[in-house]
């Protein structure tokens, strides 16, 4: 046994972790079961300053990732807009990664098309799309959206658009809300649009595991709420479903929750094979000493 | 000529950006040089897609070893740039039927969409999640408590694996926690520190905040001294040899 795990494989490894996420995806999926959540700071602090602002309110949201990250991002996407959309705001969406467009496009079909088809486009909701620039996108648009934004991403003059009337900066919206995957993110929304705004401008944000501890320093005055990965996602989740969820919930609205099964186990697997690892280093190290 | 007009031009948006942020009256100024940058970087996508065809061009000329990766990388390239560029297959906005343009590049059907669709989707995903494999490998191979430093590592690694999932609420769950008690003492408060979920809380806020600011703070000091360098045109490495 020891001199199996002592020159095991690494394909034995990726064999494991194919189990390890595979199993509980199926398990899931069949039994439509979830892990209880607990919701900490950070992710109920994302939920009220969402949920205190009053009906109808304006919120930017910016989808700052791609299919790469999807899998972490993309039901934090979804559970942000359900949100929104549950209380009424107003959804500007905007995308400084390239490809964000159709990360939006995907929460419009998925979310307001197939499930809300009452919000009308232009007046509930309207899609900014993609513009080159980075930090310089938002560098503009906190003191001049027009600038930058001079039709949507249709192609429509964002003056034909009803909502779009009255909006000159992003400094009108009264939320920020951002899914970052890296650069441009969550840090640049944070550098240039919260610090030189900081009484005008309220940022909440989700992104990935690996962003996240960079994140923390900016906690709580310039960034009042972080979802950190899809644990952060997935607590948020439960909030929104606690509230808004109803009976017989889309398996759409519970794709955080449902996440955090496959990355349990697979969790419990890095353990094992760290464990592991030491206890072979341990025993060589101790033979090679007696030798 | 070449070498001053482009650090000149740098060094005044670089001032202008410096005075608009510290005088109101000077902001428009700054908005019009970020403009400028933003008109630059989309010009830039025009410059990358130059460079590729360029650096791909060569390889294949050259038959240099991987040619073929990077003749994939130019016919993917030109057919999705074709594809998205004519709008094809794309159909006219229901606003504007005469115009046969006034459609979206990405319409549901279109060639673009089913690349984006079945492609590129599945391709960036597959390789994200292939991380997975290659950190359990790594983990099992190069994790080793060597040293009192790997030990710490190793134990922060175990709290938050554990903490961000289930399992942490599900093994602390009989330490008691302070959530439901009005005014907990700062021993009901450390008490219910030690529940795993909350110990990784407490490692993120305390030692990896502390950690990320004195870094982040460096950061900032070295990037100050370096943009003013530059501005000043005392560094002009950014301009390149001058050789071509």
């Amino acid at each position: 046994m020891f001199e199996f795990f002592r020159n095991l494989d690494r394909r034995w490894i990726f064999l494991m972790m194919f189990l390890c996420v595979a199993v509980p995806i199926f398990v899931i999926g069949k039994y439509k079961t979830t892990f209880p959540e607990k919701p900490l700071v950070l992710a109920t602090n994302v939920f009220n300053e969402i949920d205190n602002l009053p009906d109808g309110s304006k919120v930017l949201l910016a989808f700052d990732y791609d299919p790469g990250s999807e899998g972490e991002l993309g039901p934090m996407a979804t559970a942000f807009t359900l949100h929104c959309i549950k209380k009424h705001h107003k959804m500007y969406f905007i995308a400084l990664w390239p490809l964000g467009r159709q990360m939006i496009d995907n929460a419009v079909n998925r979310i307001i098309k197939a499930d809300f088809p009452h919000l009308r486009y232009g007046e509930d909701y309207v899609n900014l799309g993609f513009k080159a620039g980075n930090e310089g996108v938002i560098k503009v648009i906190v003191t001049d959206l027009r600038k930058l934004y001079t039709t949507d991403s249709r192609g429509t003059a964002t003056d034909e658009i009803p909502m779009m009337q009255g909006i000159e900066n992003i400094q009108q919206m009264d939320l920020v809300i951002n899914v970052s995957a890296g650069y441009p993110g969550t840090k640049e929304w944070v550098q240039y649009a919260v610090t030189p705004f900081p009484d005008r401008i309220r940022l909440v944000a989700g992104c990935t595991g690996v962003q996240a501890p960079l994140l923390y320093p900016y906690i709580p005055q310039q960034l009042p709420g972080l979802l950190a990965a899809i644990k952060g996602a997935s607590e948020y989740e439960s909030l929104v479903m606690a509230k808004y969820g109803g009976e017989n919930i889309s398996g759409k609205y519970l794709e955080a929750q449902r996440r955090m099964g496959p990355q349990l186990v697979a969790h419990l697997l890095m353990i094992f094979l760290i464990i592991a690892g030491n206890v072979i280093y341990f025993v060589e190290r101790r033979r090679g000493v007696r030798q | 000529m070449k070498r001053t007009a482009p650090l000149l031009i740098a060094s005044i948006a670089g001032f202008v950006m410096i005075v608009a942020y510290f005088i109101p009256k000077t902001q428009t100024w700054g908005e019009d040089v970020s403009v400028w940058f933003d008109i630059l970087a989309a010009i830039a996508f025009i410059l990358g897609g130059g460079n590729l065809l360029r650096v791909q061009l060569k390889k294949i000329s050259d038959r240099r070893p991987g040619w073929g990766y990077a003749l994939i990388t130019l016919i993917a390239f030109v057919v999705m740039l074709a594809c998205g560029l004519l709008k094809i297959g794309s159909h006219p906005n229901e606003q504007y039927p005469a115009f046969a343009w006034s459609g979206t590049y990405n319409q549901t059907g279109t060639p673009f969409w089913w690349m984006y669709e079945y492609l590129i989707v599945p391709l960036q995903s597959t390789i994200f999640a292939m991380l997975a494999f290659y950190v359990a490998s790594a983990a099992f191979r190069a994790f080793r408590a060597k040293n009192v430093e790997a030990i710490l590592l190793l134990g922060t690694a175990f709290v938050i694996l554990l903490g961000r999932t289930a399992a942490g609420v599900f093994l602390t769950d009989f330490i008691p926690s302070d959530v439901l008690i009005e005014n907990p003492t700062f021993l009901q408060h450390l008490v219910s520190t030690l529940r795993l979920e909350n110990l990784t809380v407490f490692l993120m806020d305390i030692f990896n905040t502390a950690g990320n600011r004195a870094i982040m703070i460096g950061i900032a000091l070295g990037t100050a001294s370096v943009s003013l360098k530059i501005l000043l045109g005392v560094d002009r490495s950014y301009l390149g040899s001058g050789e071509d």
